[in-house]
């Protein structure tokens, strides 16, 4: 498959492999933002290809991961509600909320609606009139354009049935939190190629001034994780700090002009609580004042959804933001599986748990 | 009313079937009207002397062999999809859990469960489906049900098949006996079925569309047998994908599998959905493709009887079983790194960016 096969390449990879060995003069740190990019690296066994050359940290860029435990609750109260349909993204179902998961509250009787596409929850409230279509709206900015243009195409339609539960989230902003922790040992990032695909990425040349640490931008495949690893630590031996594009495919310096203008006339930046983390100041989007009719939070009342603390064993946070390997959680693989997580990270397609669970190195018992 | 001399329309009260004519309740009640769709829509197009008499139940002549039964319910969204519909998927699936148990099939039966307002062209459609694919795979439906539920408690039309075969020689051991060196053949590209419905479901706009893989595997079972292929096990890989049936079989015979990604057949169609999704095709449901576990002096004879049937034309060996292992099924990944190949867990959430 043409864009695909190319950057799965065997042989470029072992090249890419030997040369990340060969430049290194010890273990490098790099912090890779985005969980598609962590299941990629763990899929392909590169955290394995480059151990003692390359130890590589897993970022927060898993939007469901970082949806506050009382937005979930909130979805929940809304789904329960008559006359109301929750309209949401596949992967946030089976999200543990402090009670229950959105999947298990469809089971028992809430009106939970898989869609593929925000649009499709657009349609969804053309179709039912008589209902409250609210849309789950999570993602960093890769999403916000699209759940930005439900917002306008419900406009043109006139819908007084449509509203966003805005729960988006900026990138960074974390990383800038975490690269201001003292401790954090992070040497280089890959910044995530598909959210500078859509907001560009000179944005992060201020971060690379600010922190003096080597910005890469980088895409999903074998081929583009090892190229992003490589730029990083060929700056980090020349003594460089640089923002570099390695996914010049896809990403280009200004993003993409349209679906930024369209984020920015419905969204406003706002400081945002992210599970795990906390509140992360200018860290996530909700809608201006001109679309407040659109907004879930502002038109319904927020009913028994109220603030909770997390399960207190689960290391989600720490997790999130690099501090330990999954596998270093006391409840990895025990209390907590992709069957019955105790925090967001296990349960989504890009959570570093559910990585590290799915994608463990097998061992011969005998 | 209209004035037509059909004498059975002159026995009814109610106009004969004007265009747009749906189900009602009345059509599950046991009267006239439920006789009428049983003789006007249904019986004409299974006809056979054992339905014929629309007894309670069919009266089948015993036979020496050893008797095989499985039932199967289909309730898939939507009725009709890229590839196929409830009609023949109804068939085939009970057709297929046959064959893989090393049966011939021979009889079926068909229950139906309507959703009151289901279009009646709609059930043509599936009946005249449901007749071709017993015709095609020689089985006779011999006994059958209506029911009709209210509007909202069903989802246009379910059907039940339940399905009779007599086992066959050489009957094949199972996955019990499969050993460490086996080899895992695939009889053809993975992941159809369910990306088809996937996609038609949700209204993604996938050009061009896949296509389901729906179809009956008898007679390349029946290949397999008449070359004297030593098959340990075969399974067809419908819900939970390849994925599901090696992890049945690691379960069952205390092995653990390695399959080669790179060997593993998926059409651009399905691997482009897929990769769009962020879904794993090992994972995805089939509807007429199998697995089959082969002794390895035995492969190319099973490629081969494979080759000569048009529904398994492209098969493909794609792993092998070995000593049991932490993980029950691994994947060599491109790097030629292997990694655990996990059983799927409900329904592929897809990703969401």
């Amino acid at each position: 498959m043409r864009y695909v096969d190319e950057f799965r390449d065997a042989v470029v990879c072992r090249k890419l492999v030997e040369r990340i060995r060969a430049t290194v003069t010890r273990t490098r740190t790099i912090m890779e933002v985005c969980g598609g990019q962590t299941h990629g690296l763990l899929r392909y066994g590169i955290d394995q290809e480059l151990e003692g050359a390359v130890r590589l940290v897993h970022g927060p860029g898993c939007p469901v991961c970082v949806t506050p435990l009382e937005q979930i609750d909130l979805a929940i109260d809304l789904a329960r509600r008559p006359g109301m349909v929750l309209a949401s993204f596949g992967d946030m179902l089976r999200v543990p909320g402090s009670r229950e998961s959105l999947l298990q509250a469809r089971a028992g009787g809430a009106q939970v609606q898989i869609v593929y596409s925000p649009l499709d929850a657009v349609r969804l409230a053309r179709r039912l009139p008589e209902q409250q279509v609210v849309f789950f709206a999570v993602g960093f900015e890769t999403t916000a354009p699209t759940t930005a243009l439900a917002v306008r195409q419900a406009e043109r339609w006139g819908l007084e049935n449509f509203t966003l539960l805005v729960a988006h989230v900026r990138v960074l902003p974390a990383m800038e939190m975490l690269a201001a922790r003292p401790d954090n040992g992070i040497e280089a990032f890959l910044a995530a190629g598909h959210v500078c695909t859509v907001a560009g990425y000179e944005c992060y040349r201020p971060f690379v001034e600010r922190f003096g640490l080597p910005v890469v931008v980088t895409g999903f495949e074998p081929v583009d994780l090892l190229a992003g690893i490589f730029e990083c630590v060929r700056q980090l031996e020349a003594g460089e700090a640089r923002l570099c594009n390695r996914y010049t495919r896809s990403a280009r310096s200004q993003g993409n002009r349209r679906a930024t203008e369209l984020v920015q006339d419905v969204y406003e930046i706002c400081d945002r609580p992210w599970r795990g983390i906390g509140i992360v100041p200018a860290g996530g989007l909700r809608l201006r004042p001109a679309y407040a009719r659109f907004d879930a939070e502002a038109r319904f009342d927020r009913g028994t959804a109220m603030r909770v603390a997390e399960p207190s064993d689960c290391r989600a946070g720490e997790v999130l933001t690099g501090r330990i390997a999954p596998s270093q959680c006391e409840c990895f693989g025990t209390r907590c599986t992709p069957e019955s997580p105790m925090g967001a990270p296990m349960v989504s397609s890009e959570g570093a748990c559910a990585a590290y669970y799915r994608y463990a190195r097998p061992t011969t018992t005998d | 009313m209209n004035g037509t001399s059909d004498t059975n329309a002159a026995q009814c009260p109610l106009p004969h079937r004007p265009e747009g004519e749906t189900i009602t309740l009345a059509h599950g009640e046991g009267g006239r009207l439920t006789r009428q769709l049983i003789r006007r829509t249904i019986l004409p197009r299974m006809r056979n002397p054992w339905l014929e008499p629309l007894g309670d139940a069919a009266i089948l002549a015993a036979c020496p062999e050893r008797i095989v039964v499985t039932t199967d319910a289909f309730v898939v969204s939507p009725l009709f999809f890229p590839g196929g519909d409830i009609g023949r998927l109804s068939v085939y699936g009970t057709v297929n859990d046959l064959a893989v148990a090393g049966a011939r099939p021979q009889w079926l039966s068909l229950s139906l469960i309507l959703e009151e307002g289901l279009a009646i062209a709609t059930l043509e459609r599936v009946l005249d489906s449901v007749a071709a694919a017993a015709e095609r795979t020689g089985v006779t439906i011999v006994t059958g049900d209506t029911k009709v539920v209210p509007r909202g408690a069903a989802d246009g039309l379910f059907i039940t098949t339940t399905g009779v075969g007599v086992l066959a020689e050489p009957a094949w051991a199972g996955p019990l006996a499969i050993e460490p060196g086996d080899v895992i053949v695939v009889s053809g590209p993975i992941g159809r079925h369910g990306m088809a419905v996937l996609a038609a479901r949700h209204g993604l706009e996938l050009e061009p569309p896949p296509s389901s893989d729906c179809a009956p595997l008898n007679e390349a079972v029946e290949g397999l047998r008449r070359r004297g292929v030593p098959v340990r096990a075969l399974r067809d890989a419908t819900r939970g994908g390849v994925a599901a049936v090696l992890h049945e079989w690691a379960d069952a015979s205390g092995v653990s599998f390695e399959l080669d990604e790179a060997a593993v057949p998926v059409t651009p169609e399905v691997r482009g959905a897929c990769e769009l999704l962020g879904l794993d095709p090992l994972h995805v449901a089939n509807e007429g493709t199998m697995l089959i576990a082969v002794e390895p002096a035995g492969v190319e004879d099973c490629l081969e009887a494979l080759r000569e049937v048009s529904v398994t034309r492209d098969p493909a060996v794609i792993g092998r079983a070995m000593k049991r292992t932490l993980a029950p099924v691994v994947v060599r990944r491109v790097l030629g790194r292997e990694q655990p190949l996990d059983e799927p867990l409900g329904a592929p959430l897809p990703r969401i960016c």
